[in-house]
């Protein structure tokens, strides 16, 4: 099976493993993630106010590409899931917005195109059960933390493919793979995100709450599908285990790295050298690297 | 030729402003049949009802036109006032020239006025072929049915049995009581639930007059007013087949009360997933006596005597984004019971109520939501709650104090959903067999939200109680109590007076064919037992003709509306002005 691929600027810059690690699982699968011919940013932010038609451009021209290539378009980065999949809803639903961007970009494009995030495709196409057949190693003695974020489940009207209250994909994906899912309560809260720019300490405390939750749960390692995410849960670590004494830093992965390493692929093109909190320790403990 | 009056009404300028009145009473006065064509300023009103009346002795009219407004509006008006002058009132009809001339055509007088002769000149044909009808009576079962074995529904057949008439009390669980049997105490006086409900249980034991079906279902309801026929289901012995009973009745009550949004909806509240978050009526099941903890409160996790308990108001109220629109009535109330209640039992416990406002209309009810703040210490933080959580066996509370704008979290042992109040399983399943309305959530629906708060839209059917919509005990009472009154002014009619501008079958053309008796929507056509014609249950024929066009030997025809009538109106109406 071929589906285009949309990786987004963060998977080709700063979150290569994350990149790499979901081309190389999904192919395993008997997937091709097959990289749009032409794409840009998808303009990282979903445009709220009802005039704001020129933020739409961007993640537009990306759903033509798509549709030149496939009435699919598989994405891995939460935020640019969320922008794509909403500008997409609103060339499919709202007839004066569609009119006025496709006459701007010369298109016409009426919203065909299916946008999928990875885990949707693992669970609609491959399926949980023919994804635990395919797991190599035995993860069985490690515990995953899921961390859903924000963007993967709202607003949940037009995200819309799990219960944005109680969601369940990601634990079902941990499962399927072998693992522990570690129960904590703050699975989808926000991180913090873009107040890191403004104020990072409300920030830090933010993804604070969800690390330690996460640990006092047990949890060996925390899963996330978001690139951001993944950054503000990571980054401040050795700050906040200053700050909060008896707080064990906890290495955050993305989705698709866990995914890999399960499929029993060479990890060495999933960066995880590049992660804040090295996952290499407690991976190689449980004999998974 | 029969002699006819045409009275022409202005409705000030309603008509009069696009009509040209004068006009058409001159373009009618030579009318073949037209003995009199007058106008006047509200012909409704009580000197236009004298004119026409007089008109009638005055000039012996046989019959009677009046142009005016909608046949809704005034055709019963106009017919009693011929019927007090000594005219058959089915000598009456009305040309509506309001509604369907002059408020469609205002911007054309000419066409307007022309529209309003040739209309009339319709209507003067068809009373020429009108028969003097006299109304049906119709047969009055004195007998009622209640639906639903809450406070509500043994109200209602209380009242109805001691005025004199039988009554079946159907319940479709094991037991009578309803919501109100799970109490533990009911606002403003703390009162015992279970006395309330036994004074009357009691009154409907010892009522000959009441017969109760318990784990007993209305499978179906056919008829009308004063007929009802009802098949009940009542559940089998051990799981066996149920068994069935048929019986008739003049009235029905419904009141089949409310359920409780299941907690499971509360994906934020993590309900259904943490054993401490609870829902008021679990809570209210442990403060009653007769409780799973023997009155005694116990958290569900480990049994301890929670000593911070968090309130949340409207649970799944007032949120039309996630749940559902509406206040749920009850909930601030009960809320401050069970919280001055927690405090009685548990002195040194403290007790948190988040609400968005307080809703306390009823004698009494605002000093006791206060009571409960001041003598009772209950701590009321105005903002919702955003999340619950359990960790390290606590319920976290997230919320905001929007007094203070600040954000507040309590780390509390129990936290209760106020869960919202929706209609009961299978409420728009029974509208259906009833043939009654809901509103958009399930709630029946009242035929008139202000004048006629307890019937339904369907004759011979009321409500009462929470089925209609939240209320409380007093209220519930209340409307049970009115619904059992409209029954009894319909039980104290000797019998019931229906139409007669109905279907009938000439039995000369009728060839048995039975096409009319799919085409009636309201079951009224069948077939003679031995005769093979087809006949009309007058009863429920509503006259609306479906079964007239559907039989191919004009056999069946409307009363006042044959096709002698309509073939005449119909000339009328193409014949040149």
């Amino acid at each position: 099976m071929r589906i285009p691929y949309y990786p987004g600027c963060t998977l080709s810059t700063k979150a290569k493993g994350f990149d790499q690690a979901a081309r190389q699982s999904f192919a395993a699968l008997g997937i091709e993630l097959a990289e749009l011919k032409t794409w840009n940013c998808c303009g990282a932010t979903f445009p709220l106010s009802r005039d704001n038609l020129l933020d739409l451009v961007g993640p537009v021209r990306n759903l033509v590409s798509a549709a030149a290539e496939g009435d699919k378009l598989a994405v891995a980065c939460s935020t640019c899931f969320n922008v794509l999949k909403r500008s997409n809803l609103v060339m499919r639903n709202e007839e004066d917005k569609r009119e006025k961007v496709n006459f701007f970009i010369e298109a016409d494009y009426a919203g065909s195109v299916q946008v999928l995030h990875l885990l949707e495709i693992l669970r609609d196409e491959v399926g949980w059960d023919n994804l635990a057949k395919a797991v190599k190693k035995n993860l069985a003695d490690l515990s995953v933390a899921p961390y859903y974020g924000c963007m993967f489940l709202r607003p949940p009207k037009e995200m819309g493919f799990d219960d944005h209250e109680n969601p369940q994909i990601l634990e079902n994906f941990i499962r399927a793979l072998g693992a522990q899912v570690a129960d904590y309560p703050h699975r989808a809260e926000c991180c913090g995100n873009y107040i890191a720019a403004f104020d990072l300490e409300t920030t830090k405390e933010m993804s604070y709450l969800i690390l330690a939750s996460a640990r006092k749960a047990g949890a060996d390692l925390i899963v996330t599908g978001c690139p951001l995410c993944q950054f503000n849960l990571d980054r401040w670590q050795q700050d906040l285990a200053m700050k909060h004494g008896g707080f064990r830093p906890i290495p955050v992965l993305y989705d698709t790295q866990l995914l890999g390493i399960a499929l029993g692929l060479d990890a060495t093109t999933f960066d995880l050298d590049k992660h804040y909190v090295d996952p290499r320790p407690i991976l190689a403990e449980k004999g998974l690297i | 030729m029969k002699r006819i009056g045409v009275f022409i009404c202005h409705c000030g300028i309603n008509i009069a402003g696009t009509v040209d009145v004068k006009r058409v009473a001159e373009a009618l006065k030579d009318y073949p049949g037209v003995v009199l064509a007058t106008d006047y300023m509200y012909m409704c009103s009580d000197p236009g009802q004298s004119l026409i009346r007089q008109s009638i002795k005055e000039q012996n009219l046989e019959g009677v036109v009046v142009a005016a407004c909608s046949p809704a509006m005034h055709e019963v008006t106009f017919r009693k006032a011929s019927a007090q002058a000594g005219l058959n009132p089915y000598q009456t009809e009305i040309a509506n020239i309001r509604e369907q001339v002059s408020w469609v055509h205002q911007d054309d007088k000419e066409a307007a006025t022309r529209k309003a002769i040739e209309h009339i000149k319709t209507i003067v044909e068809k009373v020429k072929y009108n028969e003097s009808l006299i109304p049906l009576s119709l047969s009055l079962v004195k007998k009622a049915l209640v639906i639903g074995g809450g406070i509500a529904g043994l109200q209602a057949a209380i009242d109805i049995a001691t005025a004199g008439y039988p009554v079946v009390l159907v319940e479709r669980s094991d037991r009578l009581g309803g919501h109100v049997g799970k109490l533990s105490g009911v606002y403003v006086n703390f009162n015992a639930a279970r006395d309330l409900l036994e004074s009357k249980l009691q009154a409907v034991q010892e009522n000959p007059r009441i017969k109760v079906f318990l784990e007993t279902e209305v499978e179906e309801l056919g008829g009308y007013v004063g007929n009802f026929t009802a098949k009940l289901k009542h559940r089998g012995d051990n799981g066996g087949e149920p068994t069935f009973s048929e019986h008739t009745f003049g009235a029905v009550i419904v009141a089949t009360g409310h359920s409780l949004r299941p907690l499971s909806k509360f994906g934020e509240y993590g309900g259904g997933r943490y054993p401490n978050v609870i829902d008021a009526l679990t809570f209210e099941r442990m403060l009653a006596p007769d409780g799973p903890t023997g009155g005694e409160i116990r958290r569900p996790s480990d049994g301890q005597v929670p000593r911070q308990v968090v309130f949340v108001q409207c649970a799944g109220s007032r949120d039309p984004e996630h749940h559902m629109p509406y206040c749920s009535k009850i909930c601030c109330m009960y809320t401050a019971k069970q919280a001055a209640l927690y405090r009685q039992r548990v002195p040194d416990g403290q007790a948190y109520v988040f609400y968005i406002d307080i809703r306390s209309q009823g004698r009494d009810y605002e000093e006791f939501v206060q009571s409960a703040m001041t003598e009772h210490d209950v701590l009321y933080v105005r903002g919702k709650v955003a999340r619950l959580y359990e960790e390290d066996g606590k319920v976290i509370a997230w919320g905001a104090d929007t007094l203070t704008g600040k954000p507040v979290e309590v780390q509390a042992d129990l936290a209760v959903l106020a869960t919202a109040v929706m209609p009961a399983e299978g409420a728009v399943e029974l509208a259906q067999r009833l043939r009654i309305a809901t509103d958009e959530h399930g709630f029946f629906s009242e035929a008139h939200p202000k004048l006629r708060p307890v019937e339904s839209l369907t004759a011979g059917i009321f409500l009462a109680g929470t089925a209609q919509a939240p209320k409380d005990i007093p209220e519930t009472v209340a409307q049970a109590s009115a619904a059992a009154a409209k029954v009894l002014s319909l039980f104290s009619q000797r019998e019931l007076v229906a139409e007669p501008t109905i279907a009938y079958v000439d039995e000369e053309l009728c060839s048995g064919c039975g096409l009319c008796i799919p085409a009636c929507p309201y079951q009224a056509r069948a077939m003679h037992p031995w005769k093979h014609k087809a006949i009309v249950n007058e009863a429920l024929c509503q006259g609306c003709g479906a079964c007239v066009v559907a039989c191919p030997n004009k056999a069946c025809k409307l009363r006042n509306l044959t096709p002698s009538h309509v073939l005449a109106m119909m000339d009328a109406y193409l014949a040149e002005v």
